[in-house]
């Protein structure tokens, strides 16, 4: 389930690639899907990449992360690993977290903004 | 080893695999539930859930989940590989599964309502993978310290242990003991079934190691604390509650291994498996006569236990030989075990872990424990009488004899012990020292000697290169004679002795002079009747024939006066008369 930037060369700078686990399609889950949706697309639109776990499909998988609670996302990239649990409902949290700061960063980096933007 | 305390299992219940923890709780943790095992930091409560995992595996064929919240998968590894087990190959064989759930604040953040599903995925996933009946949650508290919603969290851990009942796995959760409760987050609200308190307690600079059943649901249990041990062999507990007084007692007799000292006890010596005290004062030989009874008991190819608490194995090899008693070679042949510490190394309980374990391992029949003084050292008085008569009991179960030496100190009355074991025991001899013209002589007496006639009396007691030599008493003005006093009387009475022997001779010289002299006066005097005798007889004969020659001269006249009888013969008789 990646994002429609997949195009883009991963440069842990400026991709963010995430991993959102969840256990089957309970509110929680549907919740977090789409809070964090909505965020990337308001902050990261073309430059991140989502993929959705589905522990019950995959158990082996939550070893490899450290998943406890669920729903958490992970965010691989850029590094360093972060992770996040909860129904990501409290946005500013997961912006600060997260660190979704592209517009931001547009306006203060103009070398990033700029690379940013021919690649994007 | 004393009876498990429930006769009936009303609760199915898993063995442990823990030594001593089945009999306490009379058959191990419930089946299929949750037990909660508090301690504070390094208690054992980690090794104690470990250990139950790999029991169930190495014992029971049963496949175990262990999920670590503070060490990894390595570490436990290694630590449980110094236990002697191969974790690694339980891992191939699909019987383990070692999980380690990082839970580290500074990672994690939290936005908005979760749940633990990801905990109950990964366990439900380890719990298939190798068809695990124990499951081993080590530590959880990590997870209140990870996550910041206590709300979600407890209502997840309710969820959880629900959740692992359902499943039938009999699980250990461990958790840190907390101030006023058992554990720092109160985890013991869940686990409503069995909960078992591990402590460590450093009195007096010596530390010991106990363990508690709190609370055991529909089972009976024992409620005292038990002492335990961390060894090589991991966690051995010692359930010493069971003191009642239905031991099985013999008539056989061992010997003592000094001729003397049999003697003074019905002539038999010991009765085996009883419990024999023997106190003195420094330097009275007390070790001696303990190596003595070592020697015996494995001179019958017997084992002996030889716990020493102030001397080493060599030192006591060593002096002893001086005294004609190799034991060395019964040390070499396994008969003969030394056990020498310090008391000051363990605590008393864990003395106690540590001679019972001892004492079952070698299965010895003599037991001697030199000093039981020097237990004072590492804890109480009181402590330390608990902890023998604890020892005794134990010793008395298994039909061991239990040889206890104790030092009595100098201006102590010697009819009591500090330890107050005196009515414990089955015989008690003492050795004393007496000091008497400028020298100091070793005596010993049985004080006591339940069930066999002894000896009343004090008798002296020599070291000397052969042995230990029991001297007959020597009893002057005042007491007992001992050393040089007893020298000079033995051979005041042997010059005595003599003396009248020689007065015995003179008399019975006399006496056969006297004989002699009487019988000769007998001699003298029938010679003079003899000779009287022959005189009369003499006279008789001749009075005799003068009859007879009347007699005849009147025949001859008769015959001249008219009767012929022999006329030759009459004319020369009646020519040589009338």
């Amino acid at each position: 389930m990646t994002s429609e930037a997949s195009v883009l060369k991963e440069n842990s700078e400026l991709f963010w690639d995430l991993r959102l686990y969840v256990a089957g399609q309970n509110p929680k889950s549907i919740t977090a899907f789409s809070n964090l949706k909505r965020l990337c697309e308001e902050y990261l639109k073309g430059h991140y990449k989502i993929e959705v776990v589905d522990l019950f499909k995959h158990p082996e998988r939550a070893k490899g992360d450290q998943i406890i609670a669920l729903p958490t996302l992970v965010r691989k990239l850029p590094e360093p690993i972060k992770r996040i649990v909860g129904d990501l409902s409290n946005s500013d949290r997961v912006i600060v977290e997260m660190n979704l700061q592209r517009p931001a960063r547009r306006g203060g980096n103009k070398d990033l903004t700029g690379k940013d933007l021919t690649h994007a | 080893m004393p009876k498990a305390a429930s006769p009936v299992p009303l609760l199915k219940k898993v063995p442990t695999g823990i030594t001593g923890f089945d009999e306490i709780t009379g058959g191990g943790v419930p089946a299929g539930r949750p037990t909660l095992i508090c301690g504070s930091a390094g208690s054992g409560k980690s090794l104690f859930a470990m250990q139950f995992l790999i029991g169930g595996i190495a014992q029971h064929n049963e496949g175990g989940v262990l999920m670590t919240f503070e060490e990894t998968a390595d570490d436990i590894r290694k630590n449980v590989s110094s236990l002697g087990f191969d974790v690694d190959a339980f891992i191939r064989k699909k019987k383990l599964v070692i999980d380690f759930v990082k839970v580290d604040r500074s990672e994690i953040e939290e936005s908005g309502e979760y749940d633990l599903e990801g905990l109950f995925i990964r366990l439900a996933h380890s719990i298939k993978a190798v068809g695990a009946k124990r499951v081993v949650l080590d530590t959880m508290e990590a997870l209140f310290l990870g996550l910041s919603n206590q709300a979600i969290l407890r209502s997840e851990l309710r969820r959880l242990f629900g959740w692992l009942k359902e499943q039938g796995m009999t699980t250990l959760i461990t958790g840190e003991r907390g101030e006023g409760q058992l554990t720092r987050q109160g985890l013991e609200e869940y686990v409503s079934d069995c909960v078992i308190l591990l402590d460590h307690r450093v009195t007096e600079q010596v530390s010991t190691r106990r363990l508690r059943v709190v609370k055991y649901r529909g089972s009976t249990h024992g409620t005292n604390e038990y002492p335990f041990l961390i060894e090589e062999n991991g966690i051995s507990i010692l359930p010493i509650t069971s003191s009642s007084l239905d031991y099985q007692v013999t008539t056989e007799r061992i010997t003592t291994g000094v001729k003397g000292l049999d003697e003074m006890l019905g002539g038999r010596g010991y009765y085996r498996g009883s419990t024999v005290l023997l106190t003195g004062p420094a330097g009275t030989g007390k070790t001696s006569v303990a190596a003595h009874l070592a020697n015996a008991t494995c001179a019958r190819g017997e084992r002996c236990v030889f716990f020493s608490f102030e001397e080493s194995a060599a030192q006591i090899l060593r002096n002893m030989r001086t005294i004609g008693l190799d034991l060395e070679g019964y040390v070499k042949r396994g008969l003969l075990e030394f056990q020498t510490v310090r008391p000051t190394m363990y605590g008393l309980e864990m003395h106690l872990v540590r001679m019972h374990k001892l004492i079952q391992q070698g299965k010895p029949e003599v037991v001697v424990i030199d000093p039981i003084t020097n237990m004072q050292t590492s804890g109480t008085l009181a402590d330390s009488t608990n902890m023998l008569i604890r020892l005794v009991d134990f010793l008395r179960m298994s039909g061991i004899l239990g040889f206890l030496i104790g030092l009595s100190k100098g201006g102590q009355p010697s009819e009591s012990t500090d330890e107050g074991l005196s009515s414990m025991v089955d015989a008690w001899l003492l050795l004393r020292d007496v000091e008497s013209n400028g020298e100091r002589n070793r005596l010993l007496y049985v004080l006591k000697a339940r069930g066999m006639p002894h000896s009343n009396q004090v008798r002296e007691f020599l070291i000397t290169a052969s042995g230990i030599n029991l001297i007959d008493p020597y009893l002057g003005p005042g007491g007992v004679l001992t050393g040089s006093a007893r020298v000079a009387q033995k051979a005041r009475e042997e010059a005595d002795l003599r003396t009248a022997e020689e007065e015995m001779e003179r008399k019975a010289l006399a006496f056969e002079h006297r004989r002699k002299s009487v019988e000769f006066q007998i001699e003298a005097l029938r010679a003079s009747f003899e000779a009287d005798k022959a005189e009369f007889e003499r006279l008789v004969a001749s009075e005799k024939s003068r009859l007879q020659l009347r007699q005849q001269n009147q025949q001859t006249m008769a015959r001249s006066r008219g009767l012929k009888i022999g006329s030759e013969k009459v004319r020369r008789n009646g020519g040589n008369t009338e």
